[in-house]
């Protein structure tokens, strides 16, 4: 039976490719702008963000080290564009199976693939912002080109943990709609249990005795947040400790999403 | 012979919700999603389908005929049982399934070929047949959600047919397109047959699934009841279901309805040879089609007109109440108007009946029933298998003597 779904999965590879270049060609077709909304978002967000938190919250961004950069704009970059791929990946993830109901019921075919195609187009999306972000930070004097291979491989073991969840997200909220409004409030309560606005120094060591920080770190968004900007922010290498958590809670969340996937696709024709 | 098709034992259950709820609140609540019944729309189905062969599901609405087609394409998954398919299989069950509105035809002949299982390199190689079947060359590049609904089912069954499969799933018999786009249906069909593949078909034509099918199933609510070679089966299913039909229900599936309505058909009825409303005659039987009207306001000289037409769409023949010499002063109320055909010509086969009224100049419509009425043609006398109508003629024979 396992042997059977790999030797499709692997055979449909096609489909995946022609699904994400249907997601990516769908989604600007006929905006004027196109492709640069893609770029304009972000961009937004980063200028609301240092406006709020830099200016009147005045959060201090840590001084990169040993790079020695110190600028909020290019801290919450590092942080946000890995957080919004999360975020785009669940949300895209979530509409992926139902906003595909015609085909789901109509065509066989391993419904994986459209979870997983939705994922890979928000990767390539993601893949353009930070080169946008990298050709910035060059420009900004952080030479940051030897330090590639380390975020490529953080936006792969991301890109495990992003699709375990989708998974897991998009069949649920075939069986229960109101997954997507839950989502919704715990996307804000992860947003802001995570680094991203605001350095990881502010989150107190100890609270009433507890190791606040230590906890705090079992959250894998800190771990990548962090991650990546050791590598494009202060130019070092990640610890080991985090590579090594990351890896393991991104292999484990994508085995548990394609587990929790197949126990419960057999009536996703009927319940769409 | 190898079957290529091998159903054991499936069954299927659906549930059916009392009230659908998808809301965490009531579950946690009740401990429970929804209230649901559950019913057996496959209760233990084996078969088997050989390959080469066409094989027909028959049965009435709801006998599960359509749940074991999607169990044998995949797109349902049998709660007990097993389906074993050899080779590949292209399911049409909705054409153009899949395509993307703000695509263009290109892109959606390359998206909906890899939903069929193609890879690039194929499709590359099929693409021109693809397109040139389909009659599009000149809209390739246009966007489909530009696409007239014809030109949409038209690509659609297009890239299904043309992924070159091993075995063809057909839910109703296709009557797509226009007439010329409809023979290049049927001469792919035929090709397919040629080649010794297998399509398997769910129809209620029960004219079409006997020329078609090599062997057929009649399902009744989730079981197999008859299988065997075409006729028989279907000879056993019109013994038994013609009798519980309705007959003066208009029950064609695509019924479509236009007009003013000053004057309206209210019903269609077609009569056998004891006056009695049927659903299927024979042969060379006394037919009666029966309009009835009702006139909200007195009409004057009203023509009525009964067109039978073949399931594909082929108008076979018109007559209306003009060209044969009757046409009333004015009609008010309500009333009948029957067409009395002595010698039934058609053969065996479904066809329709489109019923309008419209007024003497035959421009405007009062009430129109597009193919509102369906019935089955049995074999009657005479008996001849070739086309959809006969002359009705003698044979003669002089031989000439040559010995002399």
């Amino acid at each position: 039976m396992h042997r059977v779904k790999a030797a499709e999965l692997v055979s449909s590879r096609e489909l995946m490719v022609n699904l994400t270049l249907r997601e990516l060609r769908g989604k600007y077709k006929r905006s004027v702008l196109g492709w640069t909304w893609s770029l304009l978002n972000p961009l937004a967000s980063m200028v609301i963000f240092t406006i709020v938190f830099s200016f009147f919250l005045k959060v201090k961004p840590p001084v990169g080290d040993p790079s020695g950069l110190h600028n909020f704009a290019f801290f919450l970059l590092c942080g946000m564009l890995p957080w919004n791929f999360l975020n785009n990946g669940m949300m895209g993830g979530m509409s992926a199976l139902i906003g595909n109901a015609n085909l789901i019921k109509k065509v066989y075919f391993p419904r994986e693939i459209l979870v997983s195609a939705v994922v890979a187009a928000f990767d390539v999306s993601f893949l353009i912002e930070m080169g946008v972000l990298a050709a910035a930070l060059l420009v900004a004097g952080n030479f940051m080109i030897p330090w590639i291979p380390v975020a490529l491989f953080i936006i792969a073991v991301l890109t495990m943990f992003v699709l375990g969840i989708a998974l897991v997200v998009s069949v649920l909220n075939v069986y229960f709609r109101d997954v997507q409004h839950l989502v919704g409030i715990l996307m804000m309560l992860w947003f802001y249990g995570t680094p991203i606005v605001y350095p990881i120094t502010y989150v107190p060591k100890e609270w009433k005795g507890l190791p606040l920080r230590h906890i705090y770190t079992f959250n894998p968004m800190v771990r990548f947040a962090e991650t990546m900007r050791d590598a494009l922010y202060d130019l070092r290498i990640p610890s080991w400790n985090d590579t090594l958590f990351l890896v393991v809670v991104s292999v484990a969340t994508l085995a548990l999403g394609m587990w929790v996937f197949s126990k419960l696709e057999g009536r996703l024709a009927e319940e769409l | 012979m190898s079957s290529v098709i091998t159903v054991e034992e499936v069954s299927k259950r659906f549930r059916l919700y009392h009230e659908r709820n998808q809301s965490l609140k009531i579950w946690m609540m009740r401990g429970r999603r929804a209230t649901f019944e559950e019913f057996w729309a496959l209760r233990d189905v084996s078969l088997e389908m050989e390959e080469g062969k066409t094989f027909g599901l028959i049965g009435e609405n709801g006998s599960g005929k359509s749940t074991l087609l999607k169990c044998i394409a995949k797109i349902l998954r049998p709660d007990s049982g097993r389906i074993g398919v050899t080779g590949k299989v292209s399911a049409l069950l909705e054409l153009g399934a899949g395509f993307h509105p703000e695509l263009s035809g290109r892109e959606n002949v390359y998206l909906n070929g890899s939903i069929l299982g193609l890879g690039k390199r194929d499709l590359d190689r099929i693409f021109d047949d693809i397109v040139g079947f389909a009659g599009l060359e000149r809209f390739i590049d246009t966007p489909v959600k530009n696409y007239s609904s014809g030109m949409y089912i038209r690509l659609g069954f297009s890239v299904a047919i043309n992924v070159d499969p091993d075995i063809l799933l057909i839910d109703e018999i296709l009557a797509v397109g226009d007439e010329q786009f409809q023979r290049k249906c049927n001469e792919k069909f035929a090709e397919f047959k040629d080649q010794g593949k297998t399509v398997v078909i769910v129809s209620h034509a029960l004219g079409s699934v006997r020329n078609m099918c090599d062997r057929v199933a009649l399902l009744d609510h989730g079981r197999v009841k008859e299988l065997g070679p075409a006729s028989e089966v279907i000879d056993a299913y019109l013994g038994g279901v013609h009798a519980d039909r309705p007959a003066d229900e208009e029950n064609a599936s695509t019924t479509t309805r236009w007009g003013s309505r000053e004057v309206a058909i209210e019903r269609i009825e077609l009569l056998g040879s004891t006056g009695m409303p049927v659903t299927w005659v024979k042969t060379g039987d006394q037919v009666t089609v029966r309009l009835h009207y009702a006139a909200r306001v007195p009409v004057s000289q009203p023509v009525f007109k009964v067109v039978v037409s073949r399931v594909d769409g082929l108008e076979i023949t018109g007559p209306n109440t003009r060209e044969g010499g009757m046409v009333p002063d004015s009609v008010a109320g309500e009333g009948y108007v029957d067409l009395v055909i002595d010698n039934f010509p058609l053969l065996p086969g479904t066809y329709d009946i489109t019923a309008s009224v419209q007024d003497f100049s035959c421009l405007h419509d009062y009430d129109v029933r597009h193919r509102a009425f369906r019935f089955d043609v049995e074999q009657g006398e005479p008996r001849e298998s070739t086309g959809f109508v006969t002359l009705g003629g003698r044979w003669r024979m002089a031989p000439l003597d040559v010995t002399r």
